[in-house]
């Protein structure tokens, strides 16, 4: 796991198991205000689009889901 | 013309069972085609010749559909020949505009359609009190436009459908049939909920064979959402109608039960139809997603919203404040946003014009008022100031040591957030905003509990039985409430018993529905509230 993402995610959300939680969306634990925050900082650091499709929670359910995703984005 | 059938009838019922008979002695491939005709048949029975503007909306859909799935295979064809990657960028790009142009065409056609039926009235309405106060002499008639029933649900589908062929989510219905099955199916048309392609499209094509399990399931949700129905939204019709419509004759006490009322009413009649819909098509092998998860037992306004209406507050999340929030401007707002504001406080700007657009939109869809549009701007405050607040609720928390887990602290929150929603049901339901703004004034101004003490408070359509009735009701559905949000599934939990009890509930529900049932002489059925829109 990049310890970028991990950095971000704790400035977004502080105080949560990012390494083994994986209900993150399903749980509310991060909410549509700070997933848009998120993404602008995901598509700013990992230099990535990413569409609207990929708002799902498979991706942001965990971060090991949104490592997944980053690195997909990043090779096309 | 044509009239009203509403899911709570005589007719309705015969249309289901004669629906449930022929598709259990049909072979599968024909059962199909019986949902089919029985969907446009009751779309007919409930809007007559305005059947046309669904088998418009389908056609049009289907051919959007395919031109999208034309454009993007064209484009995969091309990029197959390609191997510069920059060229394969640039036929992506090239390709995406055009899809774009004919999503874009689509979404005015089908939203076009919605406006011009549903708002002309109000638009041309507006557009003369303005030419009035100019002082011009000039009235613009308003021309009488029906819209058909359901419309405001299945353009929402539509859309969606199209939005997620457009983004490659799904590929574009090949069957003409099966597409239009899914947007006409008939226990959801009127008053949805409000389903995705994926969720349903290819269930109700499949057309299972009905079962026992179903058909009792089905039957059993049916049964609870008619009681809900008729038994409390029904009761409480006449009261309601005559407080928010003479509101100047009633002291605050009064008009603050309405209000409390209606909200109730409101749930009573939406739950209970979806209870309804959700059983019939579960009688049909279709699983149909949950409209409402207990919204009673929300803390915050936003959960609130997550609870009631489900499907179309996930429809907005998904084609409206999304879309909105990752345009690019938006996105550099965004992180410029947080930056400059801090990490708490810089995403409420884009989330906060995102969630604006969210709430005017659904403050429209709800109908042509300015008290639909005030509802959904209250929504739109409240949320907002809600994630304002957040940070600061938490660290004053933290601060004073207050359990934010401790059941005192919840019932605290969960009351607050009543208080809020009756006011917003209030708006909403009001004639106008003035008499909204005139019914609020009276509440604060104007309350007493006299009406109460001297008894004349029961005299309004709503006796002390009525009164009785609906507090015993809300007591059991409370706790049925209780037993949801433990994740205990009731209906199997019946399932589970001996057949000798399971038709004795049966029975014994059927009873009380037929004793507590407000119907006959003194009351009068509440007309579907969600059709209307």
């Amino acid at each position: 796991m990049d310890e970028r993402l991990l950095e971000i995610l704790e400035d977004i959300e502080p105080g949560v198991d990012y390494e083994h939680c994986d209900t993150l969306v399903d749980d509310h634990i991060l909410t549509s205000l700070a997933i848009i925050s998120l993404i602008a900082e995901l598509e700013e650091e990992f230099d990535i689009t990413i569409p609207t499709t990929e708002i799902i929670p498979e991706n942001f359910n965990s971060a090991a889901g949104m490592w997944e995703m980053i690195e997909r984005l990043g090779e096309e | 013309m044509f009239y009203i059938m509403t899911y709570f009838s005589f007719d309705f019922l015969i249309l289901v069972l004669t629906a449930v008979l022929l598709y259990t002695i049909l072979p599968q491939k024909a059962r199909r085609f019986v949902l089919l005709i029985f969907s446009y048949a009751f779309f007919w029975a409930i809007s007559g010749k305005l059947v046309i503007y669904l088998a418009a909306t389908t056609l049009l859909t289907y051919l959007f559909g395919l031109k999208l799935d034309a454009l993007q295979k064209e484009e995969k064809r091309l990029k197959g020949e390609e191997t510069d990657r920059e060229k394969k960028k640039a036929i992506g790009k090239t390709y995406t505009a055009k899809a774009r142009r004919v999503l874009i065409l689509a979404v005015l056609v089908f939203v076009g359609t919605l406006a011009v039926v549903k708002y002309t009235p109000f638009a041309l309405g507006n557009i003369n009190k303005i030419l009035a106060l100019c002082g011009s002499s000039l009235v613009i008639e308003v021309p009488l436009i029906l819209a058909p029933i359901g419309i405001s649900f299945y353009t929402l589908q539509v859309v969606a459908y199209l939005a997620d062929v457009y983004w490659k989510k799904i590929p574009a219905d090949h069957n003409l049939l099966r597409l239009a099955l899914f947007i006409s199916f008939f226990p959801q048309i009127m008053e949805g909920p409000i389903c995705r392609y994926t969720d349903t499209a290819e269930a109700i094509w499949e057309a299972k064979r009905t079962t026992w399990h179903n058909f009792i399931f089905g039957f059993e949700r049916i049964l609870y959402g008619v009681m809900k129905k008729i038994i409390v939204a029904d009761r409480l019709n006449l009261f309601i109608q005559e407080i928010f419509l003479n509101y100047q004759n009633y002291d605050g006490g009064i008009i603050l039960l309405a209000s409390v009322g209606y909200t109730l009413q409101l749930y009573m009649d939406f739950s209970g139809t979806m209870d309804l819909v959700i059983g019939t098509a579960q009688i049909f092998g279709v699983t149909l997603p949950e409209n409402f998860r207990q919204p009673f037992f929300a803390k915050t306004i936003s959960e609130f919203w997550k609870r009631w209406h489900i499907t179309l507050g996930t429809w907005f999340k998904d084609y409206i404040f999304y879309p909105v929030s990752m345009t690019k401007p938006m996105k550099k707002l965004t992180s410029k946003a947080r930056k400059t504001m801090g990490n708490r406080f810089g995403p409420l700007v884009t989330g906060g014009i995102a969630l604006f657009v969210v709430w005017l939109c659904n403050g429209i869809w709800h109908g042509s008022g300015w008290h639909y549009i005030a509802f959904g701007m209250y929504h739109f405050f409240f949320i907002l100031l809600g994630s304002f607040l957040e940070p600061v609720v938490a660290s004053f928390t933290e601060k004073h040591n207050i359990n934010r887990g401790h059941k005192l602290y919840r019932a605290m929150q969960i009351g607050r957030t009543w208080i809020l929603i009756c006011i917003g049901e209030l708006i909403f339901r009001a004639e106008s905003l003035s008499y909204a703004f005139g019914m609020l004034k009276k509440i604060v101004t104007g309350f007493t509990l006299e009406a109460f003490k001297n008894g004349s408070a029961f005299t309004h359509d709503l006796d002390k039985f009525d009164l009785l009735v609906l507090v015993v009701v809300c007591v059991v559905l409370l706790v049925i409430g209780l037993i949801k949000e433990r994740k205990i599934e009731i209906r199997a939990a019946i399932a589970r018993k001996p057949v000798v009890v399971q038709c004795a509930i049966f029975l014994g529900l059927l009873t009380i529905l037929l004793i507590f049932g407000a119907y006959g002489p003194g009351y009068l059925p509440l007309d579907p509230i969600y059709a209307g829109f």
